[in-house]
């Protein structure tokens, strides 16, 4: 292990691990079979169903693996890994939060919304309110979502550039930041939610494939002792190497990274029932029953996934070792690919990097067709033109949309280049968590709800989720104690103006949401429509009237 | 769809309305709100643990295996769990009464003791 860790350090020195070509090749390879399927796909798509829920024609397990597919980003895969492999068991909370969630889409929320939308989260949010103001704020709250969580696929893309394929410099790195974005936009624009969905499949099945394979490879050198994995990971850590294995190694170093610590578990555990690009997933199967097939599987793939990166994290830790990662280019992020290179040596490095690049390809894909439905289908044909609108008109905006936000994509993708983006995520999550999930919760289920408390929810979440970052340290004003180096977004230590010290803002921003969504329904006059209650209510819980599969 | 709005009764508030309907969501409510105030219950309380009690969680069962460790595997295997007897539990007691409610509100079919 010692001379192959050697050659492993000089190759980290030389910013040079594997080969680079045979990396390349293999994710040439992926885009190539993709494209394929895409261009395959693509043949029926006519009319608006087909474009954003692939005419409602996907199977349970079919979509189960492809919200595995969205759901399992370079930040579920790199971060975690890493996060375990630097900082131990608080890297296993993230992965922990991020399971459970889960059960709050399936309890709650992915039947319910099957049966009484047809494309978008704000279909469901508007059903039996009023349709314009609601549709407004509620598409303001996805596409807000989608860009935090856009930007930081587009700039993680950069920073795996640079460990993955050798391109040094930020103009090659700028290039193909670009040259992601244009396939990305390639897909979506011809396969659309089908071509989306079938590249989801291929690379879930990928990643959970290679996943498995080196969780069962790092076993084996350990005698299949996740204890004596454990114990590789102490010994490596060195003096105080217990720690690895106990919570509170990052999170327990004062009240306020506790406090910070409690803000995340909830806005992670909300979160995900309010992502815009997961709720759309439900709208691809022809049924709720597919739909409830559907989260079941992808509970089971992302579960046993997240197994694995913890296997992974650790061997990491105990193969690679926390200061090797670090000194690596890509730091944190590249423990996973350090680990296959450890491993299996450059072909195994070759085929991790390229999974990890298709992930950020795919799930680019995915937020970017949910990013151009929302604005097509509610905000240009229900709020510009009043639903006055042919259906392929609808579809023409959704695919210029997809340009220009593939566009703003790469140039925000570039700016953010280098950038702390593990943030943008989290934020993402508690905007979904505050701006949307509560809403989505009241509609469903209480009857008095109405129009004002939807607003009052949705733009109250929203907004003071941006302003509590705003003035987080998160943005300004946060230094490393040791080095006095700049720890936040803002790298000038001198443009202070953080407020308050929470660095995720869902611990005030998620409870205010729901308050504020009963304040605005009791405070207003509105009346709820008993009979568009009674038509919800119904239709959710028996699928009566809802969309069906569209036959070719 | 067949909307009858106005003063008259719409077909769903009639089937809202019904013993079947109101049946079936009572089951529904009394099953997935327990479950949820239950499954998030058990998830901050491991949060808190895992934040406040760090003795408690470093405590080791088997080599280096300890609390912490086997509380996390917990929550997989709850979750894991809930979801399996949730799923059990809407295919067998939820999905039979669903689809002849639909079918009752899409063709016309008749309910139970309604006269046809």
């Amino acid at each position: 292990m010692s001379a192959s860790l050697t050659t492993l350090l000089k190759a980290a020195e030389s910013e040079d691990i594997g080969n680079p070509w045979v990396n390349i090749a293999i994710f040439g390879g992926f885009v190539a079979i993709t494209l394929v399927i895409v261009f395959r796909a693509s043949r029926n798509n006519k009319t608006a169903a087909d474009y954003y829920a692939a005419g409602r024609s996907f199977t349970g397990p079919q979509n189960g693996t492809a919200i595995a597919g969205d759901y399992l980003s370079a930040a579920s895969f790199l971060g975690i890994c890493g996060a375990i492999a630097i900082n131990g068991y608080d890297g296993f909370l993230y992965s922990i939060g991020f399971l459970v969630a889960w059960l709050v889409a399936l309890l709650l929320v992915a039947e319910l919304l099957r049966n009484t939308g047809r494309f978008t989260m704000a279909d469901v949010l508007s059903f039996r309110l009023r349709q314009r103001p609601v549709r407004m704020a509620a598409a303001l709250a996805t596409l807000t979502v989608v860009f935090f969580y856009l930007l930081a696929q587009m700039a993680g893309a950069g920073g795996l550039v640079a460990l993955l394929l050798g391109v040094d410099g930020t103009a090659a790195q700028g290039l193909v930041i670009a040259v992601v974005g244009a396939l990305m936009i390639l897909y979506v624009l011809v396969g659309g939610m089908k071509g989306t969905t079938w590249v989801q499949i291929i690379k879930a099945v990928l990643l959970i494939a290679g996943a498995a394979v080196m969780t069962l490879w790092v076993l084996a050198q350990f005698g299949f002792n996740f204890s004596d994995l454990l114990q590789g990971a102490i010994d490596m850590a060195g003096e105080g190497g217990e720690a690895v294995i106990e919570p509170g190694k990052q999170y327990g170093v004062s009240t306020m990274s506790q406090l910070n610590f409690l803000s995340l578990a909830l806005a992670l555990v909300l979160g995900t029932a309010g992502l815009p690009h997961v709720l759309m997933r439900f709208y691809t199967v022809p049924t709720a029953k597919e739909a409830r097939r559907s989260v079941v599987w992808a509970i089971w793939l992302i579960g046993i996934f997240y197994l694995f990166t913890l296997v992974l994290g650790y061997g990491a830790a105990a193969l690679v070792g926390p200061e090797a990662i670090k000194a690596a280019p890509g730091g944190v992020n590249s423990a996973a690919p350090l680990l296959a290179y450890e491993l299996g040596g450059t072909i195994l490095l070759g085929l991790i990097s390229a999974v990890a690049f298709a992930t950020i390809l795919a799930v680019v894909a995915g937020l970017t067709i949910t990013a151009a439905a929302s604005f097509a289908h509610d905000i240009y044909a229900s709020v510009i033109k009043h639903g006055e609108v042919k259906p392929d008109g609808e579809v023409r905006v959704a695919r210029i949309t997809v340009v220009v936000i593939g566009i703003l994509a790469i140039i925000g993708g570039i700016f953010a280049n280098g950038q702390n983006v593990a943030f943008l995520v989290a934020l993402a999550f508690a905007v979904a968590a505050s701006a949307n999930l509560p809403t989505i919760l009241y509609s469903l289920f209480w009857k008095r709800f109405n129009t004002s408390g939807a607003l009052w929810s949705i733009y109250g979440g929203l907004i003071s989720c941006l302003v509590l970052i705003a003035f987080s340290p998160v943005v300004s004003g946060k230094v490393d104690p040791v080095t006095g180096a700049s720890l936040s977004m803002i790298k000038n230590t001198d443009i202070d103006f953080h407020l308050i010290p929470l660095e995720n803002p869902g611990l005030i921003s998620i409870p205010l949401a729901f308050l504020l969504g009963i304040l605005g329904t009791y405070l207003s006059k509105d009346k709820s429509s008993p009979e568009k209650y009674a038509e919800m209510e119904v239709r959710s819980l028996t699928g009566a009237g809802s969309e069906k599969a569209s036959v070719h | 769809m067949t909307d009858t709005f106005g003063e008259r009764e719409t077909d769903y508030q009639r089937v809202q309305n019904s013993e079947e309907f109101q049946a079936l969501k009572r089951r529904f409510r009394r099953f997935v709100f327990p479950m949820t105030a239950f499954f998030l219950s058990w998830y901050f309380l491991y949060v808190l643990l895992a934040d406040y009690a760090h003795d408690f969680m470093s405590t080791k069962v088997w080599g280096n295996i300890n609390v912490g460790l086997l509380l996390g595997l917990g929550q997989f295997v709850s979750t894991f769990a809930i979801t399996m007897i949730y799923a059990r539990w809407a295919n067998n007691r939820q999905d039979p009464v669903a689809e002849r409610l639909r079918l009752h509100i899409e063709n016309g079919d008749p309910l139970d003791g309604e006269a046809v």
